[in-house]
């Protein structure tokens, strides 16, 4: 219960945020060079239909005409209609934001597996050989873009050992499955250095502290008091960057859409704004606008749950 | 005669720094008897934690023991393959810290902290576990253990979370309690009731105590017998009222004249003059002579060693034969 009034408060503070970004949105997606009805009808169209089409788009009215119906259509949860797709704006990212979600969702699992036992490793064995490594690695990684390792895992996984797809997200579960597994990884590659240093620094913290010595004292066993005890204290630090790098990630599903060639969010956002296809822009930034509280949002609660001394407010 | 349930010899515990070495505990020997209260006093940095330490195997790092004994029962442990001696050390004694609230972990229930071992050492089931944790929570005379088993240890007062140390070091069912200050962080009331619970664990369970402090009233209060650390060596030992009457070295003699006396009106508290030896530096001859208002140039190249100071007891001064005069000596001093 103490939950749920704390998530809908948190989610009610989301609309001005919306408002905010609604606006920014709006207005900066006209300044770009380029017109939606000459870009859709091309260039042997006459300035007539041009006229007559931006007319019929709602173009020639003023400016905050237009952002009003904009946020009038949108208290109806209305995102007006892709001016390319013959479909609705909500339609459209209703198909397309599974797919990311999916791609962040396995990106976040990829990172974990990755990340945790690596840290974990480095701080138990701290200056040890395999903390040096650990520790010099994931710089490197920190180095490697992503449009790059994606192609490299293509290059390999898929092309000359055909593990898993080249490209694209098949229809059926197990090949959404299968489909998601490199460009997941590739997400967890940009996500894990991070986390290794922020883990890896609070497991060392936590490792010298009283409590794990009361641990040791009852003679458990020493991978008892680094997981048991050590982890979830280190954790609770973690979290919280690894939830703001989430959330920064969210841009980055835009570039290993692309290189996957995954019908997602990010691929629909670049088509749009090419096209000029002002709702779609619109609706999808106010899509990433929430994913991004969510993630935040999310955050938190995990940062509650981990941290009994944490009081949601 | 049966050999004491602890016994260290010549424990020595060094700390690298940057630059050469710290020999924190130079030499340590002492023990423990079943179900013995011994106070081991001392000031800050005199090496009293870190020897206590040192007798769990839970040195801070990159603290370590160079050379010495420990012995549980006329065994010597130390040589034993190390995941066994922690077990063997962990079996014969546990550890209650000063700071309850950082020695307890913040995110787990304090119910679950005592059953742990229970569970993971003793073999006992998940229900059993608990069944136990709640009844070392009445032993340690925390009321509405069932309740008190779910809360996290920021939700606790200070006396409570170090009555859950307590439990916590009883949950491996220890013969000997190793306590680092217990009480330093409670107010008086509640370091009594503390204390209490530690006398009459010793008393009705027979879990002896092996207590340090800086606080001769709190020692006074726990033990029968002491030793008195001093730059990283024993300096003397004996039985507590021996020690406190009629000290035997000339730092017990200025430790207890520094202690403030209700009774008597003095102008200023008296303190011992100086600060204790640098222990990144070699000592040689007695450690506290340049403090000691007894010190003879001699004192300055002998090489202390504990001689026989009178029954059961013992002292590294080489001037004991004239402490029954130490008082009138310092009042000779003070007085104009």
């Amino acid at each position: 219960m103490r939950y749920l009034v704390y998530i809908l408060k948190r989610l009610v503070a989301l609309i001005p945020v919306l408002i905010g970004i609604s606006l920014i949105v709006f207005f900066l997606i006209r300044l770009i060079p380029g017109d939606p009805a000459a870009t859709l009808l091309g260039s042997h169209a006459t300035p007539e239909t041009v006229h007559e089409l931006r007319t019929q788009l709602g173009l020639t009215q003023p400016v905050w005409r237009q952002y009003l119906t904009f946020l009038g259509h949108l208290l109806h949860g209305n995102l007006g209609y892709s001016y390319v797709y013959s479909s609705s704006v909500v339609d459209l990212i209703t198909t397309s934001l599974p797919v990311t979600l999916w791609l962040l969702v396995s990106g976040t699992v990829f990172t974990l597996l990755i990340a945790v036992p690596l840290a974990v490793l480095a701080a138990a064995r701290r200056n040890g050989i395999a903390d040096n490594v650990i520790r010099a690695v994931p710089v490197v990684g920190l180095g490697l873009p992503s449009f790059w390792l994606g192609i490299i895992l293509i290059l390999v996984f898929g092309l000359k050992l055909h593990w898993f797809p080249v490209a694209g997200y098949g229809t059926s579960l197990t090949e959404h499955l299968r489909g998601i597994v490199l460009p997941g990884i590739t997400v967890a590659l940009a996500l894990s250095p991070i986390l290794i240093r922020s883990l890896r620094a609070s497991m060392i913290e936590v490792l010298s502290s009283d409590y794990i010595v009361t641990a040791h004292s009852k003679g458990i066993s020493t991978s008892r008091v680094v997981l048991g005890h050590a982890l979830r204290n280190a954790a609770v630090s973690s979290v919280t960057v690894l939830g703001v790098n989430i959330a920064y990630l969210t841009g980055t599903t835009l570039v290993v859409e692309r290189v996957f060639s995954l019908p997602g969010i990010g691929q629909q956002m670049i088509n749009s704004i090419l096209g000029r296809d002002f709702p779609t822009v619109q609706g999808i930034t106010l899509t990433f606008a929430i994913m991004v509280v969510v993630v935040n949002l999310l955050t938190d609660l995990t940062h509650a749950a981990l941290d009994p001394r944490v009081k949601l407010s | 005669m049966t050999p004491p349930l602890l016994e260290v010899r010549d424990l020595h515990v060094e700390i690298p720094m940057p630059y050469g070495r710290l020999h924190a505990v130079r030499g340590v020997s002492l023990s423990v008897d079943t179900a013995e209260s011994v106070g081991l006093v001392g000031e800050s940095g005199s090496g009293k934690s870190l020897t206590l330490r040192a007798l769990l195997g839970l040195l801070p790092r990159p603290a370590r023991i160079v050379s010495g004994a420990i012995l549980i029962d006329g065994e010597d442990v130390t040589g034993l393959p190390a995941k066994r001696l922690k077990r063997r050390l962990a079996d014969t004694m546990s550890m209650v810290f000063q700071d309850s609230l950082t020695a307890l972990n913040p995110v787990m229930r304090v119910g679950d902290q005592i059953a742990e071992a229970p569970q993971r050492r003793l073999g006992a089931s998940r229900g059993e576990a608990k069944a136990i944790a709640v009844d070392l929570m009445t032993e340690v005379g925390i009321a509405d253990p069932e309740r008190r088993y779910r809360l996290y240890p920021h939700e606790l007062s200070g006396g409570m979370r170090q009555r859950i140390c307590i439990a916590i070091a009883l949950s491996t069912k220890p013969r000997l309690i190793l306590a680092d200050e217990p009480t330093t962080a409670l107010d008086v009331t509640i370091q009594a009731q503390v204390l209490g619970v530690l006398a009459r664990l010793r008393q009705e369970e027979h879990v002896g105590l092996l207590l340090v402090s800086h606080d001769l009233a709190v020692v006074g209060q726990a033990c029968s017998r002491l030793y008195v650390m001093y730059a990283g060596r024993v300096v003397a030992s004996g039985d507590l009222v021996d020690l406190v009457t009629a000290p035997r070295h000339p730092y017990t003699f200025s430790l207890l004249r520094s202690v403030p006396d209700p009774d008597r009106r003095v102008a200023r508290l008296l303190s011992i003059q100086g600060q204790p030896p640098d222990l990144a530096e070699t000592i040689t001859g007695c450690s506290f002579a340049v403090r000691c208002p007894f010190a003879e140039d001699a004192c300055r190249d002998w090489e202390p060693e504990l001689l026989p100071a009178g029954p059961a007891r013992l002292s590294a001064c080489r001037r004991i034969d004239t402490a029954d005069r130490w008082t009138a000596m310092v009042a000779e001093e003070v007085s104009p």
